[in-house]
């Protein structure tokens, strides 16, 4: 049943994704492209470019998009429905006992233990991302593609020397990408 | 504050404007929600503001709209957590839904496949630009503990190919027992 699939899966990235932002990308890419197949991990990569473009949630993207190449409109319905349940029910709870009780320490130390974890996991999600770009979903080779890196190489010393805004980077990669991939 | 049906609709309106205009996912919504909702339409006050905030980033899921369920929850009750969430979702989800349909008709194009090639090269370099900045803070506190915990995370989902969920789940375990024993040491 791929509706109770999809249900299941952004239920799943909706209620572990914790610290906001790319904090989902490791479980949408295990949910969508290594469990289930649904996306292949260009695509993947594809989801969160125009999530960067577009705004929004990147899990609502994720699940609108997924939820309609898999299922059509009531499959993008039922997957953002199952992304947002987990949090509006613990987001309320939470509020609920914040005001009994001032202070949750114990939500402190659960964050204290997830914000380095979050990172180590977006490290694996970005190390299959830089693969896909770089061998095209293949082995590691000598078959590298040079003009891809040269790209990442530019784009992050424009970011961290200039600080550019991660869309404009975004958008004149897609620029250069477009022009030099086609002349060769 | 009557809550009628003009009110409601302003509460999508002014939930919806804000999910749609804005670019740069939670950390960047949150102040513009505090700017409408407290400063301009004083809707809520300062404090409780920053109570949802903090909430809304310590849950799961987007921090927008944990955001927007808390603000519409004060604001209004359920209904109003209702459709304070219905306008912060809409947006994003007819945005990606056009996308999604012109994807599915142009990602078979050469020119097309190699812009989002490119933009593909852009978006490793943003992921390699975050990870470094968050890595270095986590090593920066000179703490064994979340250094470790941020190797342990990535070597079990990358290399011995660990459920994420139960990554999350371990390492707030540790967190939570860990500040406890701290606790109980004060």
């Amino acid at each position: 049943m791929i509706y109770l699939e999809l249900f299941w899966s952004f239920f799943q990235i909706g209620l572990f994704s914790i610290g906001g932002g790319y904090a989902a990308l490791p479980l949408i890419q295990e949910q969508i492209v290594t469990i289930h197949g649904w996306m292949t991990i260009t695509e993947f990569t594809d989801i969160i470019t125009i999530s960067q473009m577009t705004p929004g949630p990147i899990a609502i993207n994720a699940s609108s998009f997924t939820g309609i190449q898999i299922a059509g409109l009531p499959g993008a319905l039922i997957a953002t429905f199952g992304c947002i349940l987990p949090s509006c029910i613990i987001v309320l709870t939470l509020a609920f006992l914040y005001k009994k009780y001032r202070k949750l320490w114990i939500v402190d130390g659960i964050l204290q233990g997830l914000r380095p974890a979050v990172v180590g996991l977006i490290a694996s999600a970005g190390l299959f991302i830089l693969i896909a770009a770089l061998w095209h979903g293949q082995k590691f080779s000598l078959n590298i593609d040079y003009i891809a890196l040269i790209i990442i190489a530019i784009s992050i010393f424009l970011l961290k020397k200039f600080k550019l805004n991660p869309i404009i980077i975004i958008f004149s990669s897609g620029v250069v990408g477009g022009i030099v991939f086609s002349l060769i | 504050m009557k809550k009628d049906f003009k009110f409601y609709l302003k509460l999508f309106y002014y939930t919806f404007k804000l999910s749609a205009f804005t670019f740069g996912g939670g950390y960047v919504i949150i102040p513009l929600m505090k700017k409408q909702f407290v400063d301009k339409l004083h809707w809520i006050d300062e404090q409780e503001m920053f109570d949802y905030i903090a909430i809304a980033q310590s849950s799961p899921g987007a921090i927008a709209v944990n955001a927007s369920v808390l603000i519409g929850k004060g604001i209004a009750g359920t209904k109003g957590a209702l459709v304070a969430m219905l306008g912060t979702i809409t947006p994003p989800f007819i945005i990606l839904t056009i996308i999604s349909f012109f994807y599915k008709a142009f990602s078979s194009n050469l020119i097309v496949q190699n812009v989002l090639h490119g933009m593909q090269a852009g978006v490793c370099a943003v992921i390699i630009e975050v990870v470094y900045d968050m890595g270095k803070k986590i090593v920066k506190t000179k703490m064994l503990l979340p250094i470790l915990i941020m190797i342990f995370a990535f070597l079990a989902v990358y290399i011995f190919k660990i459920n994420v969920a139960w990554v999350i789940l371990i390492c707030a375990v540790i967190g939570a027992v860990n500040i406890k024993i701290r606790e109980k040491k004060k």
